[in-house]
């Protein structure tokens, strides 16, 4: 199958379901973790540490993907985990994408002055390397969950505005916005009416891909120890944890690296499958 | 002329960013909570003690103050005094570049002969599974970030099949008299291939694991450019001639699909550079990256300042090389 372009076309729906499906499950998780951990997911037990999985020998019932140095249960951990990780990626999310789309849409609509700024804001930004402003940033706020959030709304704005920027630049040299304008339409109002909905496709796709980062920023500022407090199970910390015992008890790091891996694909492919669906032109 | 003009209005828009960059990195790290100077003396340190250290580094001045005085030292190249290791910033910084640097440009070699192998794999073979494939990897690829890459490649060379090491920048045994930092240049200068081999060993995932995603996005976007310059009359006029497929893709096609992709990789050179600072932490390797992560942890506000400014300034410059670059090879804009 081929569409306009001349690209093949890939099945759209298959990516669509198992990125959605896995989300789902991760969110159904996430919610229901007390009910369904097999264990508490703080509980120490040394005499229990480092267990492999269920199906290796040695194995412990009861802890189906084995324990890690402080014998506490992986699969409880990543189920707990999960509730952190999806927090910061719906709440930073969706907070990124309002200020940075906004910004963009302001910046590349309205031009002059207001582009400028948010322009040369974007090059200074542009400028620092993304993950050692996090770290620096968390350094200054303090860890927690708000500190997090805060942060990569801060850094990552720039994503959102630099590529809406764009194309609200091309939208608004188009015939249709100008009519619109003929119409009697106000400046303020043919941006949220005309423009908005034609750049929302785009809006969508990198919401979803930047609810992914959002996950490995949290888990990379775990990873540093600078998260959350290390009582609350996160993935990045038991990453963190797992490199450092990864030639004595590779489960440890390869459970919760797998479940990153996954529901950071996820989000990225459904962002892609729902631009595909959603672009007009494809459409 | 106009390129000369296009030059300037650059370099002066390059200065107003790097200001702005040092304006908010010395705002946002004296907010920092946590005294550096307290952190630096024994528990038993009077007041006294500390205020008089504190005068030493500046920091009873107010913060325009202190800006003025670290201006004014930077544009005699002196980066002030690290906290927490007590050498001047700049012989720190300088000495950790070049590690940096070695891993990043490594880094993008891979990720040219990967992304560029894929793409020309993809157009020879263009409507088959091959080429599904192939924008399926590069599709996957793209989405995982850098950090995650690194922590695959731990767990498939560093354990499973343990072939290279998972941290360090040179085994200590071999560790012994360069005269510069940049270990792996010099090595090969001098024809040490053990030292080489070593090095390689060291670098080789670090480094694979900042070039996968930028291997995926040169892959997609030149394979597109590809694709788009295969329809052009020039093309078809060559096959007609009779050239054979290699010949048309590798020496028609490419060099003209070649411009789009070289500005895009500029930028992403930048984030390369920038996802350094989290592969370093991860293989512990001993480079700039690391060494920042440790200066946020110790509160070690001059050596943070100076790190963040030569990333910048890092960043800045490739850009700078990638218009001029693409001014040249592009003769429209030559002309223009």
């Amino acid at each position: 199958m081929r569409d306009a372009r001349g690209n093949i076309r890939r099945p759209i729906g298959a990516r669509l379901w198992l990125s959605g499906g896995w989300l789902t499950l991760l969110a159904l998780a996430a919610i229901c973790a007390p009910l369904i951990a097999p264990k508490d997911p703080l509980m120490q037990d040394l005499f229990l540490g480092r267990m492999p999985p269920f199906w290796m020998e040695g194995a412990e019932p009861g802890y189906l993907l084995g324990t890690d140095s402080l014998g506490r249960d992986v699969l409880s951990r990543i189920l707990y985990g999960a509730r952190l990780a999806l927090v910061v990626a719906l709440v930073a999310g969706t907070l990124t994408c309002v200020a940075g789309a906004t910004l963009g849409l302001v910046s590349g609509f309205y031009r002059g002055w207001p582009d400028r700024i948010i322009s040369r804001f974007v090059d200074i930004w542009m400028a620092f390397p993304p993950v050692l402003f996090a770290i620096l940033l968390i350094a200054v706020l303090g860890p927690g969950l708000l500190s997090i959030i805060i942060a990569i709304v801060i850094i990552d704005w720039t994503r959102f505005a630099r590529v809406i920027r764009a194309e609200a630049m091309s939208q608004g040299a188009m015939d249709y916005v100008a009519s619109a304008q003929v119409a009697g339409r106000t400046r303020f109002g043919t941006m949220l009416a005309e423009i908005l909905p034609n750049v929302l496709p785009t809006i969508v796709a990198l919401l979803t891909l930047e609810m992914g980062i959002a996950v490995i920023v949290e888990a990379i500022l775990s990873f540093v120890n600078l998260s959350i407090s290390t009582d609350s199970p996160t993935w990045g910390g038991m990453i963190s944890e797992g490199r450092t015992s990864v030639h004595q008890a590779w489960w440890v790091l390869v459970f919760p690296l797998i479940t990153l891996f996954l529901t950071v694909l996820s989000f990225s492919q459904l962002g892609e499958g729902l631009k595909d669906r959603f672009d007009p032109v494809l459409r | 002329m106009t390129l000369l003009r296009k030059f300037l209005l650059r370099l002066i828009t390059t200065a107003v960013t790097l200001f702005g960059v040092a304006v908010i990195v010395f705002i946002v790290i004296r907010v920092v909570p946590g005294n550096p100077i307290a952190m630096m003396l024994p528990p038993g340190a009077t007041d006294a003690d500390i205020a008089r250290l504190q005068a030493q580094y500046g920091f009873d001045k107010s913060i325009f103050e202190q800006f003025l005085i670290w201006l004014g030292g930077v544009m005699q190249g002196d980066f002030g005094q690290s906290i927490s290791l007590r050498q001047p910033v700049s012989s720190l910084v300088l000495g950790r570049l070049p590690a940096t640097l070695e891993l990043s440009v490594v880094a993008l070699m891979i990720a040219v002969v990967m992304g560029g192998a894929l793409a020309l794999l993809g157009t020879l073979y263009r409507g088959t599974r091959t080429e599904g494939a192939v924008d399926i990897s590069a599709g996957m690829a793209l989405s995982i970030p850098d950090f995650l890459w690194g922590l695959v490649l731990i767990l498939l060379f560093g354990v499973l099949w343990p072939v290279f090491h998972i941290s360090g920048r040179i085994s200590p045994a071999l560790n012994t008299d360069f005269a510069t930092n940049f270990y792996l240049f010099e090595a090969i200068l001098r024809l040490k291939f053990d030292v080489v081999a070593d090095l390689i060993a060291h670098m080789f995932m670090p480094a694979l694991a900042l070039a996968i995603p930028l291997a995926a996005i040169i892959a997609q976007l030149l394979k597109q450019s590809l694709k788009e310059t295969m329809h052009l009359d020039y093309v078809t006029l060559a096959r007609t001639k009779g050239y054979n497929e290699n010949h048309i893709i590798t020496r028609e096609a490419l060099p003209n699909a070649i411009l789009p992709t070289l500005t895009l990789v500029g930028v992403q050179f930048t984030f390369l550079i920038g996802g350094t600072v989290i592969i370093e932490r991860l293989f512990s390797y001993e480079g700039l990256g690391n060494m920042a992560i440790d200066a946020v942890i110790n509160r070690d506000l001059p050596l943070i300042q100076g790190i963040v400014i030569l990333f910048a300034l890092l960043f800045t410059l490739v850009n700078l090389v990638v218009d001029m670059l693409y001014a040249v090879l592009n003769p429209r804009l030559r002309h223009a």
